[in-house]
């Protein structure tokens, strides 16, 4: 289901000079806001939330997530050159399932590890705050690789697209329509987290139960769908 | 066999098939300069390309102004005595439709042309490196100005149904339309630089989004910090580091807006100086840059 070389080859263009530059200065802002805040105010619980739940989880872990997952497969199919992949011997699915385990893997390093990190720097983790949000992020990853993977094979403008999921649908909606939080990977996470830190600081509007089933559907769905997309594939000519 | 030579000298000969120069009137360098400055505006809305590129800024138009309009009709329907929403703080309430806006729109000006070499046979006509420059920087922040003007107009419209107040009405209104002229200067520049150094209209997409959102995010986030800490004085300096936040402490200082900020401290007057000067500087800096950008490429 592994494949080494088209591994190889994601990994070096989605670590690319200019991607590895955005990738890289997002998690470095995380970490200088974090010793700035920790040296402005000290150690302070609900400031780490603040900072972990606002800035890491609610932005910079889609943004990660959509240039990953759509950067993944988008941009060979953009320019055509995804035909002399798809025309080796190896099953579609082989190929959307190894482009998927790389997006994860540079989600998961660019978005869990500075969380670690920040989490650390801001209250030690205490209250288990850091690790929490750790997991949550690592969760996230998961989910927001498999989907953003699957909108880089459905539209030609699938960074848009994951865009506005994940600003307008998560970020406006869900503060304006508390239904809209239901069906948001974002909240799924933080249901993760909330059973890690155990307290009250780290909340969810979904039960654990409900998060973990549906992060598992999206992500497998999502997969699955990938897969069958990319065995119909139409290279669609410039608009 | 050898083969047969025509014999040389004799019926080679120049025909004269009449081809003529052009001595027409010839419509220059500002024409064509005018020319690239209305399509990279219908481009931006749409115009002219296929029916799909339309659907996305003619939603976000849509999704701009429908609450402008429920607000107006609320105020009619209530009879308040003013609108539920100040002129100013409308664009920084849907800063997330003009971030995408300008995330989607910035690349499609300028990447495309890089991407496919067409920005040679743009300076082969009579225009230069600063008309170029000048035309798509030029048509970019007027689609934004359309797009945050819009709402305000259906508000004032609005107001004026609502038989509000006339002369406060229009005050608020001018305000208005100041304040998005300067966002949408700001915001074009900003979106046109990082859009310039990619040819890749998804990776641009990203790039631009990231920088606005990731510095409203990180402001927004220690704004709040400083606001829980009490230390309110630095909350207006803070601002300084993102787009909106620097548009909303002008708008504060000097066009009459409440702040947006936490606890909504608008900067004094020596704080909105800045901030005035740093949106000047930074309009001036994408320009700059813009030119620099464009001083050699694809030649």
């Amino acid at each position: 289901m592994y494949d080494p070389t088209v591994a190889r080859l994601t990994y070096r263009a989605l670590l690319g000079r200019r991607r590895a530059l955005i990738l890289g200065a997002l998690p470095l802002l995380l970490i200088v806001i974090a010793v700035a805040v920790r040296a402005l105010s000290g150690a302070d619980d609900q400031t780490a939330v603040n900072v972990l739940g606002g800035f890491a989880l609610a932005t910079m872990v889609p943004i990660i997530g959509v240039i990953a997952g759509t950067g993944a497969i988008g941009p060979e199919i953009d320019d055509g050159s995804v035909v002399y992949l798809l025309s080796k011997p190896l099953k579609r699915p082989v190929i959307v399932f190894t482009k998927l385990i790389v997006a994860i893997a540079v989600t998961m390093v660019f978005s869990a590890v500075p969380t670690l990190v920040a989490g650390l720097i801001l209250n030690g983790n205490g209250q288990r705050i850091a690790v929490a949000y750790t997991v949550a992020a690592l969760v996230a990853s998961i989910a927001y690789a498999a989907l953003f993977l699957l909108l880089g094979t459905v539209s030609r403008h699938a960074v848009v697209f994951g865009l506005v999921y994940a600003l307008v649908w998560e970020a406006l909606f869900g503060s304006l329509v508390s239904g809209a939080r239901t069906l948001s990977v974002q909240q799924w996470s933080l249901a993760v987290a909330h059973r890690v830190a155990g307290g009250d600081l780290v909340t969810s509007d979904v039960g654990l139960p409900t998060a973990t089933v549906l992060l598992v559907l999206v992500t497998v769905l999502a997969t699955w769908y990938a897969g069958r997309k990319l065995r119909g594939l139409t290279l669609a000519g410039e608009e | 066999m050898a083969v047969e030579q025509p014999p040389a000298g004799e019926q080679t000969r120049i025909h004269n098939i009449g081809y003529r120069s052009y001595d027409g009137p010839r419509l220059g360098r500002a024409y064509a300069r005018r020319s690239l400055y209305s399509q990279s505006l219908r481009g931006a809305w749409g115009l002219g390309r296929s029916a799909k590129s339309k659907v996305l800024p003619m939603l976000l138009l849509v999704v701009m102004c429908v609450p402008a309009a429920i607000m107006v009709a609320v105020t009619v329907a209530t009879k308040a005595k003013d609108l539920p929403v100040d002129y100013t703080r409308y664009a920084i309430i849907m800063q997330a439709v003009i971030s995408l806006y300008i995330a989607s729109q910035a690349p499609q000006a300028v990447s495309r042309d890089l991407r496919f070499k067409t920005v040679p046979l743009y300076f082969s006509r009579p225009i230069e490196t600063a008309d170029y420059v000048r035309a798509k920087y030029a048509a970019l922040s007027s689609a934004l100005f359309i797009l945050t003007a819009a709402p305000l107009l259906v508000l004032y419209i609005g107001a004026l149904l609502a038989k509000l107040d006339f002369a406060d009405q229009t005050k608020g209104f001018a305000e208005g339309l100041v304040s998005v002229a300067l966002l949408s200067l700001l915001f074009a520049g900003i979106g046109l630089v990082i859009a310039a150094v990619t040819p890749r209209r998804g990776f641009g997409i990203a790039a631009v989004i990231a920088v606005l959102v990731i510095s409203y995010g990180a402001v927004s986030t220690l704004q709040a910090i400083a606001d829980a800490q009490g230390t309110t004085g630095a909350i207006p300096w803070i601002g300084l580091f993102s787009p909106i936040t620097l548009i909303d402490g002008v708008q504060s200082a000097f066009l009459g807006a409440t702040s947006a900020a936490p606890g909504g401290i608008a900067p004094g007057t020596a704080a909105g100086i800045v901030h005035v000067l740093v949106v000047v500087g930074l309009v001036a800096a994408a320009y700059g840059l813009l030119l620099r950008r464009y001083r050699k490429v694809g030649l």
